[in-house]
This record gives structure tokens, sequence and C-alpha cells, in this order.
């Protein structure tokens, strides 16, 4: 039978994550990512949970704890958001050198200065290079698929990197939806004990971490590169096996109405929800539109990317976040160098919105959808990054 | 007290590394394994030890060594400590002893949050802090533990400035005030005295911290074959007092009835060359008040008098 109860993105990734036997959760509190850590705290202090709960001083001591956690075997969930990412930065990268399977909880916030809380993508595009995978959900029923699959991926033998499941801030975290949950029996079937080789044990010492000259250096970043490229195999098939389990089937890419479309708006996150409704809206008026979601965004799936996109003739590109004296967005620099070979590549423009939890409406989707009606008609990129809803 | 002879002959720390000759902190790191009771994981601080230690493929670590970054060995030995609480209570692992060893900077600076949270939080492990009084890895630099007068490169001993304006941060009231059971200097010129102490600090069942003073001869400037009689003059001169905190309690061990003038410590380094200069003289004798001070205080946290 299926079992579905209220809960925000936030108490999702709590939820999933009490139900995946995690060791250690080392975190530290900060908007909007605080209900992850108080409603885990509560299944803790509830006896619910057989976990380490180190709830450290900092988040620059959380990702360092998760490491030595991670590395002495345990299975290990932090979470952050905004300033608390960009505290971890440092430790984010030693995390997927080392070969940390940790998996975090990110809702998505704005970075100062001017302080502010709400949701967009900067932190995690700050970050973006750290050698972890990421992936960005749509709701609250997805942050708690994609913490209970970010497990195994992570923890795969063939991949062990570090994983971010990205919600937006406000949206998602503080959003109370029905979510379909699975039996704890059923998660730990599909999710089994973590199984370590190489940790910290006395009876097999290992030096981790070493002081790593021009001679090794570079031999270690083009193994981690070819972790990467392992994943998205292997992405495909956890989502398939977690869609014979749960009956919701992940793949990389999600794409609504893309096949017989001419125009499409690429994004991350929740947006692609209301875009959804937007296309839905405009195909039922005869008019050529189609959305797609990019929920595994590192790795990035270029060739499926270029497979599902060759026959569109322009693509509005949504970024949540401002790469500051770059050609385009984040995103959007991903999607050209991604199509920059394809023959007949669709026109491309870029669209910078919803900065510090600046609401994007479907009246401005529905404008840049006609925007890329308008450019696949016409062949011309007018503007190649524009703003929208944003005083100027 | 330990006995020598008792004192196991393993050298968890393999010789072969690449630490300077007369280098103390291998001799600290040596004699402090000396005194581990069984599994034990290290927890190290980016610094000297790690750089010449671990020279990849190489490596002088015979047990479990772990350095992630500069400021956190305190954070890394918390989510060691309590994922092997996890996994014991699991049935998957038994737990082992964490020691995490930090430089001065590593952890009078940088690293002082990430200890206070540990601390603080009760994990059980024991921290070293190795202070040779500067950021010696990268070519000796002012730290908190820098003493006054010293010259280091960011502190240089200018015509105007004399080298550190400021006094050393009192690390180990920092330690106590957390409420931690055990919390101790020690010098690597007395073996047995700081073997005792990293004995006791793993015996405690929660954290432990001793800061171990450690003579660089690149750094303070004097001959390599001279470490330990550095130390030695440290102590003698009251320089640097021997002394424990247990359980609040204050404890002289090592005590200096008749000093040396601490003249006599700063002029066999050429770290204070400039304060024999006639016109930093003066800076000379500030230095004897303050290690008078400094060790009147510490009688009287100890109940004794002078």
């Amino acid at each position: 039978m299926k079992k579905v109860i209220g809960l925000t993105g936030d108490e999702a990734v709590a939820y999933a994550a009490k139900q995946c036997d995690v060791d250690v959760v080392a975190a530290y509190p900060i908007t909007p990512q605080t209900i992850m850590v108080e409603k885990f705290s509560e299944y803790v202090a509830d006896g619910e949970v057989e976990t380490e709960f180190v709830c450290v001083e900092s988040e620059h001591s959380a990702m360092s704890a998760c490491v030595g956690a991670s590395l002495t075997g345990a299975r290990v969930l932090t979470a952050t958001a905004s300033q608390g990412l960009a505290l971890m930065h440092e430790i984010m990268y030693i995390a997927s050198s080392l070969r940390c399977p940790i998996v975090m909880g990110v809702a998505n916030r704005a970075l100062s200065a001017p302080i502010n809380i709400h949701g967009d993508h900067s932190d995690m595009m700050g970050s973006r290079d750290c050698g972890w995978i990421q992936v960005y959900v749509e709701n609250s029923q997805e942050a708690y698929d994609s913490v209970i699959q970010a497990f195994k991926i992570a923890e795969d033998p063939e991949v062990l990197l570090p994983i971010t499941v990205n919600l937006d801030g406000f949206i998602i975290s503080h959003c109370m939806e029905g979510v379909e949950v699975l039996e704890d029996d059923a998660v730990r079937r599909f999710l089994p004990k973590r199984k370590v080789d190489l940790k910290i044990d006395p009876e097999k010492p290992l030096t981790i971490g070493p002081y790593c000259l021009p001679d090794f250096y570079f031999e270690f970043k083009r193994q981690q590169e070819e972790a990467m490229k392992a994943v998205l195999n292997k992405v495909k098939k956890v989502g398939k096996e977690f869609g014979r389990l749960a009956g919701r089937t992940y793949d990389v890419l999600h794409a609504y109405g893309i096949e017989d479309a001419e125009a499409a708006v690429i994004c991350l996150g929740s947006t692609a929800g209301t875009a959804r409704v937007i296309a839905e809206k405009m195909r039922k008026e005869g008019k050529k539109v189609g959305v797609m979601k990019v929920w595994l965004y590192r790795p990035f799936p270029a060739e499926e990317f270029k497979k599902v996109t060759k026959h569109l003739k322009a693509i509005a590109v949504l970024d949540r976040a401002c790469s500051f004296g770059a050609p385009v967005g984040p995103l959007c620099s991903d999607v050209r160098a991604v199509l920059y070979e394809s023959e007949n590549r669709p026109k491309i423009f870029n669209v910078i919105y919803g900065l510090g939890g600046r609401d994007i409406t479907p009246t401005d989707i529905e404008g840049i959808f006609n925007q890329a009606l308008k450019t696949a008609e016409t062949g011309i990129v007018k503007e190649p990054v524009t703003f929208v809803g944003v005083r100027e | 007290m330990v006995k020598l002879r008792e004192l196991t002959t393993e050298e968890p720390l393999a010789p072969g590394h690449r630490l300077c000759a007369g280098c103390p902190e291998s001799i600290a790191t040596r004699m402090a394994l000396k005194a581990i009771r069984g599994p034990t994981v290290i927890t190290q601080a980016t610094g000297c030890l790690e750089v010449a230690t671990t020279i990849y493929p190489y490596t002088s670590w015979k047990i479990p060594w772990v350095h992630i970054a500069f400021e956190n060995a305190a954070a890394v030995a918390s989510g060691i400590e309590a994922a092997f609480k996890a996994l014991e209570k699991k049935g998957i692992a038994k737990k082992v002893d964490v020691i995490s060893i930090a430089g001065d900077g590593g952890t009078f600076d940088i690293g002082i949050q990430a200890l206070s949270g540990a601390l603080e939080r009760g994990h059980d492990f024991v921290y070293i802090c190795i202070d040779n009084e500067a950021y010696m890895n990268t070519g000796i630099q002012r730290s908190g533990a820098t003493p006054k007068g010293a010259w280091t490169t960011t502190s240089p001993a200018g015509s105007v400035i004399p080298g550190k304006p400021e006094w050393k941060k009192d690390l180990i009231a920092i330690c106590a005030a957390h409420g931690i059971e055990y919390a101790a200097t020690a010098c690597i010129s007395y073996w047995n005295d700081y073997i005792t102490k990293v004995g006791k600090a793993i015996e405690i069942d929660g954290p432990a911290v001793i800061n171990v003073l450690s003579p660089c001869p690149r750094g303070w400037r004097f001959d390599s074959s001279k470490t330990i009689e550095m130390g030695r003059l440290a102590v003698q001169t009251r320089y640097f007092p021997i002394y424990e905190v247990e359980k609040g309690k204050y404890k002289l061990n090592i005590n200096v009835p008749k000093p040396k003038p601490a003249e006599e410590f700063l002029k066999a380094q050429g770290r204070f060359r400039h304060l024999f200069k006639p016109e930093f003289k003066k800076e000379i004798e500030i230095i004897q008040e303050g290690v008078n001070e400094n060790w009147n205080r510490l009688l009287r946290l100890c109940g004794e008098t002078s």
C-alpha cells in the first residue's frame, strides 16, 4: 500500500536519511537548511536512528568530520546552504579527491553581500568544480527519492564520489507537499550496508592525504575525472532500479514535450515545474515548446543532452546564478559547449533570473517561451544574455 | 612516571623521512608514540611533519594516518571518533585511540575553532600541539605562539620595531577553560614527563591537550646539534614552565628553584639577536619581567608560593 505523508523538502531529506541507516551525521544549522538538522536531531533524540550526530561548531568542521568519518568506512550525511557551503568549499575538494561518498543536502540560497536567505543557485555554482556529483530536484518528492539514490550512486565502488542533492531554498526546502515514502525495509534492501575496501583500519594501515608533488598529483586528478565518467551509467542504472521499487524512474535528464518542439526552456530545480505548466498550456494553443530539466548537473550528461536537443531550433537556458564577467551563466555555458560541435545547432540564449529568491512568474516564463519561439522563427539571437524580473 | 626499559621498542614513525637534521618534530612524535596503548589513528594538520613524512609514494607511517587540511585536525578526529563509535555499536569495527598532531600555527591560530569545538563536544581523543613558536613549514612566520621579541619573517627585527611586539597566547588556559579533564605543557627535553603525560592523556575518556615545546633549529636560529639543550634552557630559565591542569587543578611538574636568567635562553638563538643591540636592550628586561610574572601566576594557580 502506498504511504503518503506531508513533508517539506528539508524534512524529506531528513526522512530519507533516517531510512538510509546513516552512521554519522555532522552538520551545522543555516537557513534554509535548518529543518534538515533539526528533524534529524529529533530522530536521534527519540532513538529512531543508530546514528552518531556530531553537532559541530561550523560548516568547515562539518565537512572535515564527514571526511574523517567517511574514511573510516561509515555512511555519512551532512547538509548546508549558502555561506555554509562556501565555508565548506576547501574541504569539498578534499572529500572528492579522497573519494569519500558523502551525501549532502543543499538548500540552495543566495550568497552575501548583501545578506539574503532566499533561494538561488549561486552557492552550489560557486563550488561547481569541486568534484562532487550534483543533482537538482524539483520538489519534495524528488528530494526524498534523490537522497536514497544518492547513497547508492556515491558508494558504488566504481564511483566513490560525494554527491549534493540540491533543493531550492524555501521554494522546496520549506514547502509542504505530499510525499510518497517507501517502507523502511524496502529502503534497506535497496541500499545495503556500505562495503569498503580501503579505509582507516589499524590492521591494514594507510597513509591518507599525503604530500604529493608534480610527479604524481596529476594522475590523482586524472583518476578523479575517470570516476566522474563512470557516474553517468551508474545514475541511469540506479534510476531504473529505483523506478522498479518506487514506481518513479529517474534519468539524468527529464524532458517534457521536447520530441516535437521547436523551442525549449532548459533549467534546474523547481522552475522546471512552472515551465512545464506553461508549456502544457502553450502546446494546447498549438505552440511547439518543450522543457528540459537537468536533474544530473555534474557530471553533465553531454551525449544525452545532444541527442535529445539536436532537432531544436532555439533554446532558452535559465540560470539562477550569475557568473560575473563570464560570457553567459553557468548552465548556459555548459549547454553552449555541449552543442558547439552539433550540426544545425540550435540558437541559444541565456536568461538570468530569480537571484536572492526573486520570484519567476508564469508570465515571465511565457515571455521567455515566446522569445524562444521568435528566435526559432527568425534564427536570430537578439540578446545573448537577458535578466528577467529585475529593475534596470 | 614511565620506565625507560619498559617503553616499547616499536617505532610507528619509520626513519628515512625528510625532516631537517635536529628537527624536534620527529622526536616529539616518536616519544608520543611510545605511550600508545593499542590500535591508534593519527589525524595530522598540514605542516612540516606532514610534508616531510608522507611524500607520495612513500610514507614513514606504520599506523593509520590521515591529513585533510591545516585548520581541522581536531574536526577530522571528531568524525573518526564518531564513526568508530557508530560502527562499534553496529558490530562492524572496534574502537581505536585517536591522536591529533598539529603545529602551533594549526593550533593557536587557524585551528583553534575546530579544537575548541571538539573539546566542547567531548570527543575521546588526544590533541598534541608541536609548538615550535612560528609557522616553520612556510618559512618562519609569526603565529599566536611566537614569543615577544622574536624575529620571524613577518615580525622582522626592524630599526623601529624589534621583532614580535605581542606576548604568546596562553593555549593551556584556553583549553582548560573548556572544562576538559586534562591539559598540559611538556618539552621534548624532558622525555619522561612528556611520555607520561601522553599516556595519561590517552587513558582519559574524553579530550586531552598537550602543548609540547619543540625548539626548531631553522626557525630559532641555533645549531642543529643543540635541539634538546635549547628545550632544557627554555625550562630552566622558567621561559617555558612545565605544568598540567587536571580536572581544573594546576600542578607544576618541573620546579625550577634556581632559574637561569632569561637572557641566557635569548642569547643562544639568532631569532633574538637584535635584542642585544644597545637600542633594544630594554626589551630583554621586559621579557624577563614577563617570565617572572608568568611563573608567579602559575605558582599561585598551583597553590604554591615563590
